[in-house]
């Protein structure tokens, strides 16, 4: 069961270049071929690129509270992700500083009945040089009652 | 190229994209690119003893896929916003079918933008995730 006492936890601040590889990669991977990520010498990161924080938070210890919210692993499931730019995404050769924080832990009953455990951790990202914030992350968990329906 | 404003009235639509049949292949690659590298969804033995018949779809790489579609209609530079809601799991051999559109536009300031609604549909019907997207135009668009 989720921990509600969780809410407000901050990680530790990590960084995170943006790469160009890593966007060709990330934009190969999402079956992209659009030319502005991969012949631009310094392309736009894609949409949900800013998820490649797995790469940078595991080098950093403290920067992840996402763990402290003790959602179950076996009925645990992504459940939605937001991603907001204030402005166009960071480009290729952006140093960001990134900041994670448990903003709700909540509850509803589900539609099959059975309590479902949300959890929503928010992760800011500021340009390293002017501190300007460049985007937001927002990821929810949930966790069933039950373990998630298997292959009908 | 990409789209015109006055190309993009409510209801404005793109072309659907289909993607399939998914492969493990395809779950393979995409975690390496995000650094996910949950075992669910590439370990055959480990998605059994989850009670799994097969690997899990990789959630973020058809909202990856969804993404890539909106950018390819209204432009990488362009995006201000993603938000991807997932409904029901997807499996190796599915085909997927994605499509959109427009479902408002505002003028704010000088700025225009439009709110696209992207949905991601397996071949039995069901709908695996379904996403808003947030697109500034240029004024030159």
């Amino acid at each position: 069961m989720a921990d509600e006492r969780t809410i407000g936890a901050e990680g530790k601040p990590f960084e995170m270049d943006v790469e160009r590889g890593k966007i060709r990669e990330l934009a190969r991977a999402t079956l992209s071929s659009h030319p502005a990520y991969m012949d631009d010498e310094h392309p736009v990161c894609p949409p949900t690129f800013l998820t490649t924080t797995f790469f940078w938070e595991e080098r950093a210890p403290g920067s992840n509270p996402w763990h402290l919210v003790h959602l179950d692993p076996q009925r645990g499931m992504h459940a939605e992700q937001e991603y907001v730019f204030h402005g166009p995404p960071p480009r290729a050769g952006t140093r960001l500083v990134c900041r994670s924080r448990i903003e709700s832990v909540f509850h509803k009953e589900g539609r099959r009945g059975g309590t479902l455990t949300f959890a929503v951790m928010v992760t800011e990202f500021r340009d390293a040089t002017t501190g300007v914030l460049v985007a937001e992350a927002r990821m929810t968990g949930v966790e069933t009652e039950k373990p998630p329906e298997a292959q009908p | 190229m990409t789209a015109r404003w006055d190309e993009l009235e409510p209801g404005a639509t793109a072309p659907e994209r289909r993607v399939g049949p998914l492969t493990r292949t395809d779950f393979v690659r995409y975690q390496g690119a995000s650094g996910d590298m949950n075992p669910v969804h590439h370990d055959e033995v480990f998605a059994r003893a989850a009670g799994y018949d097969a690997p899990l779809g990789v959630g973020m790489f058809h909202a990856g896929v969804m993404a890539t579609w909106a950018t390819d209609w209204l432009g990488p530079e362009n995006v201000r916003g993603f938000k991807v809601r997932w409904k029901e799991p997807v499996w190796p051999g599915d085909v997927l079918t994605i499509g959109g559109r427009v479902a408002k536009r505002t003028e704010k300031d000088g700025e225009r933008r439009v709110e696209v609604e992207i949905v991601c549909t397996r071949q039995t019907g069901g709908v695996a995730a379904q996403a808003t997207a947030v697109f500034v135009v240029p004024a030159s668009g």
